[in-house]
């Protein structure tokens, strides 16, 4: 099981490349990670200006306290190797790879970003990859990309894109994407990455938005893509510990350190065995509320 | 000398960019033609930015047309950087980047 | 030359106008005299009319001639056509030299009251601001006497202690009646409270009530009174009803100013002053429409009520009355077509008398009783003061409005502002032009995060109630170095001697001047 997370990942806000404004003014949203994009969000003329956008933004104005990625175009595409080369050079913390369907392409994208640390003179390894996991292909071999590499980080399903390739209809319940998060998410937890659920696209309607936010945290993903800036908190909202699970989580650390002082074998707390998986989830919640900036009382965030 | 051979435009006119027009201009120099929304407080430096960018290009002949939005610094640099290598029918050389790199 | 309390520099005299610097936000006492007004006792039997069939005849009766002071309102904003017909109307006459006193920024374009001031019917203007062609053409040297720029509660002050002394006051009014009583609350055009003419029809020599809507005598209800008007006259258009008759002003969806307005009513929903009966200004602009509606919802989620929102009203204002989270309305103007409809439709809603709501010189104004107010802004600087006229090349943008008076009567005056505009900073080492003294300004709301003012008098109250919430608190220097990390450093404006306009504070002080621009 991974050790608590550095990084919140609960809201990822694009940021075209194609748009000055739009990339100087997503740094003051409260999202945990922001994705230059060079893929989608840029027409094909203007591929070779993103670039150049993208790299010099980062340069002189990247924001500190955020968790920089850069969406790159596919790994078929002409712009591909152009995107890494800048993409490298940028440093970011991760970059995004759209339509990513099996490990052997993830294997290239690595041998490619072993290439550009070296020349580049880049900690080796230290740039992530977040996979975009776009068809039923990429769904139904998210655990062996999960597991491709140390350096995927994550994996992101992109319903959009999946659901054309399944003939289905997007609708807002989302039914027809229910078994690919399942999927998706086993295969990360499975291989102990990250996995980050669909957009809700009709950013008119907040109330939907919570739902679809209150399901993304029932089935235990790390965090949800935004697509404009007044989706943010109401995500990061329903993806912190809650008040009531921050105070059960303080009591099972509580009653493990007790029993730790007593040499008590096993501890129960209400009737329930406090097992290995109950103690990591109580740490985890603590190391989110921490990373979230939620002020506690106690030395809770140590343990 | 990095040599242009046909007009290019690149940016847009959206709030807080810059568009910029770059045409050969063989032998005659750099002549810069600015526009500005912030001309007043921020045209010294736009232009001193832009003969900076030229010069690190190696761009020495050229006719350069800004009409500007309020663009800052990097992104004039970016608009700049992408209308030379289409003017210049050119792939920008990234490996060349690595070098000057100030981390 | 004196340096004020705000640290700037002002001359003893500048051409006939005698300068009292700036010492501080009530740091200076009014003369003790008693008020003065121009209006004279008149004889008016049964059987006199007052109507005049043309706007001519109208000035001739009132005995208007070459360097007198006229005046009119604001109240049809953009879609006034009445000070263009009065002006060309006394042109025609051939009247000259005249001091043009409206009661806030004119920004009427055909016709354009440049040409008016070159052709020398107007000489001299006293506003709350001035915008577009006339204002690049004051700041180019126009005029010969500077141009004098008041908040409203300066405008009332300035002619009760005698220094504005209007000889006709022009008032349009969506409905009237023969004898003068006269209203914006109702009518096909109706602007709403008439709030800012209600001094000039007490003060002034001779007032001329003009309206397109003659009603059958008398005309109810009667804003202003028949007991204050010598003549009245009906024209065929009064304004442009399109402009007037707008409906509800259109929320933001730009989401950084929603980010803005949000933090901006957390930060009120955060302070021990938000509870039952609280009391707020929130103006007219972009964000401050979105931040009432936030306000909104935050004084529901509370379970509380607010005692009264004061100023310009506006469509979302009406709206949280009308959810019952407001006990009433306190209306100096009305900014779109709801809130001037709302006036005549609920007695809690209610008609103010500009001055009741902002001048500091009288037995006490509304203002005073505010705990929070929201004030837009084009600049700010590191000592908190605010800029409200001129924009980042100089050029006159703003007006004062009521921005001065909100922020010294309120408990906490918040002034909402993105970090840059384009590229140009929004926080700045020192303002261009001061219209509202740092000492006023308690919070500066940014979407890069919220600076507190250590020298308001309830920095320690704000900074314990803020600490308690995850906002982000940062110093107003941090936030001058984000906006300038983004833009880079301007380069300053370069001015010459030449003033061009003098700024007031809201008891006659100067605080500022602009100088003309360096060609």
């Amino acid at each position: 099981m991974p050790a608590a997370k550095q990084h919140l990942f609960r809201t990822s806000l694009y940021a075209s490349g194609a748009s000055p404004v739009n990339m100087q003014q997503a740094v003051f949203y409260n999202e945990d990670c922001i994705v230059y994009d060079m893929e989608d969000s840029v027409p094909q003329s203007e591929k070779d200006a993103a670039r150049f956008m993208i790299y010099n933004m980062l340069r002189e104005h990247r924001p500190l306290e955020k968790h920089v990625q850069i969406r790159v175009n596919g790994l078929y595409t002409p712009y591909f190797a152009e995107d890494m080369q800048a993409a490298v050079l940028c440093r970011p913390d991760a970059i995004r790879v759209p339509k990513v369907e099996s490990a052997e392409e993830v294997h290239k994208i690595c041998a490619r970003l072993d290439e550009l640390e070296k020349a580049y003179g880049v900690e080796q390894g230290s740039i992530k990859i977040w996979c975009l996991i776009e068809s039923h292909i990429g769904v139904l071999n998210a655990r062996e990309i999960a597991g491709a590499s140390e350096r995927v980080e994550a994996l992101v399903l992109g319903a959009e894109d999946f659901t054309a390739s399944m003939h289905a209809t997007r609708t807002k319940p989302g039914w027809e994407v229910f078994y690919a998060r399942n999927m998706v998410l086993m295969g990360c937890r499975a291989e102990g990455k990250a996995c980050i659920d669909v957009v809700f696209s009709d950013i008119n309607d907040l109330e939907g938005l919570k739902e679809d936010a209150r399901m993304t945290k029932t089935m235990g993903f790390d965090g949800k893509t935004t697509i404009h800036p007044r989706q943010v908190d109401t995500v990061n909202a329903m993806l912190t510990p809650t008040q009531k699970e921050i105070r059960y989580a303080m009591r099972v650390l509580d009653a493990i350190r007790e029993g730790e002082k007593n040499n008590k074998g096993a501890v129960s707390l209400d009737g329930n065995m406090l097992d290995v998986p109950v103690m990591l989830r109580a740490r985890n919640v603590m190391a989110l509320a921490k990373a979230a900036g939620l002020k506690i009382e106690g030395d809770y965030y140590d343990m | 000398m990095l040599e242009l051979k046909k007009v290019a435009v690149s940016g847009t006119l959206e709030s807080s960019d810059v568009q910029i027009v770059l045409e050969p201009n063989p032998g005659k120099g750099i002549q810069i033609d600015l526009e500005s929304d912030v001309k007043l407080q921020f045209g010294d430096s736009i232009l001193e930015t832009v003969k900076k960018t030229l010069k690190k290009m190696e761009v020495e002949d050229a006719v350069v047309r800004i009409n500007d939005k309020g663009a800052i610094d990097c992104t004039i640099v970016a608009r700049l950087q992408t209308a030379v290598c289409r003017a210049a029918g050119i792939r920008y050389d990234w490996n060349k980047e690595a070098l000057n790199a100030s981390r | 030359m004196t340096c004020n309390a705000v640290g700037r520099e002002i001359p003893e005299k500048i051409g006939q106008y005698e300068c009292r610097p700036f010492a501080g936000a009530f740091a200076t006492q009014p003369s003790g005299k008693p008020v003065v007004s121009k209006r004279t006792m008149k004889l008016v039997k049964p059987g006199d009319s007052k109507l005049l069939p043309t706007l001519k005849d109208a000035i001739k009766a009132a005995g208007l001639k070459d360097g007198m002071t006229i005046s009119f309102h604001h109240c049809f904003r953009e879609g006034d056509m009445i000070i263009g017909q009065v002006l060309t109307a006394i042109r025609e006459l051939g009247i000259k030299g005249l001091r043009f006193a409206p009661s806030a920024v004119i920004n009427i374009k055909n016709p354009s009251i440049v040409d008016f001031v070159k052709d020398g019917t107007i000489d001299r203007i006293e506003a709350s601001g001035i915008r577009g062609q006339l204002g690049d053409a004051v700041l180019d040297g126009l005029m010969d006497t500077p141009v004098i720029l008041r908040p409203h509660g300066a405008r009332p002050r300035a002619i009760e202690a005698g220094e504005l002394q209007i000889d006709v006051a022009f008032i349009g009014a969506s409905s009237a009646d023969d004898e003068g009583n006269a209203t914006g609350l109702v009518g096909p055009n109706a602007c709403g409270s008439m709030g800012y003419a209600f001094v000039d029809s007490r003060c002034a020599r001779q007032v001329v009530v003009i309206t397109d809507n003659l009603v059958d005598y008398p005309c109810v209800p009667a804003s202003i009174t028949q007991s204050y008007v010598d003549w009245v006259v009906r024209v065929d258009q009064i304004g442009d009803s399109e402009k007037i008759g707008k409906g509800a002003a259109r929320v933001t969806k730009n989401p950084r100013d929603l980010l803005i307005a949000e933090r901006a009513a957390k930060v009120i929903a955060a302070s021990r002053l938000f509870k039952e009966g609280y009391s707020f200004q929130t103006g007219a602009g972009a964000i401050s429409i979105a931040c009432t509606n936030f306000l909104a919802n935050e004084t529901a989620e509370a379970g509380i009520k607010a005692s009264f929102s004061l100023g310009g009203c506006t469509a979302a204002i009406i709206d949280m009355f009308k959810r019952g989270l407001l006990r009433t309305v306190q209306c100096s103007q009305s900014f779109d077509a709801v809130a001037a409809r709302a006036i005549a439709e609920d007695p809690n809603i209610v008609e103010i008398d500009n001055e009741v709501y902002s001048n500091m010189y009288n037995k006490g104004c509304m203002a005073n009783r505010l705990n929070f107010g929201i004030l837009g802004a084009l600049e700010v600087d590191t000592d908190f003061n605010v800029n409200i006229l001129t924009g980042s090349s100089g050029e006159m943008m703003g007006g004062l409005g009521g921005g001065p008076d909100v922020a010294a009567g309120a408990d906490v005056s918040i002034v909402t502002i993105p970090v840059v505009r384009g590229r140009t900073p929004s926080i700045v080492d020192k303002v261009f032009t001061v219209c509202t003294p740092g000492e006023s300004v308690a919070v500066v709301v940014t979407e890069a995060g919220i600076a507190l003012n250590p020298k308001h008098r309830f920095y320690k109250e704000l900074k314990e109630d803020l600490e308690k919430t995850t906002l982000k608190l940062v110093s107003i220097e941090d936030l001058h170095k984000i906006a300038i990390g983004i833009t880079g450093v301007p380069k300053p404006i370069e001015t010459t001697d030449k003033i061009a306009c003098i700024v007031e504070f809201r008891d006659g002080t100067v605080i500022d001047v602009i100088r003309q621009i360096k060609k």
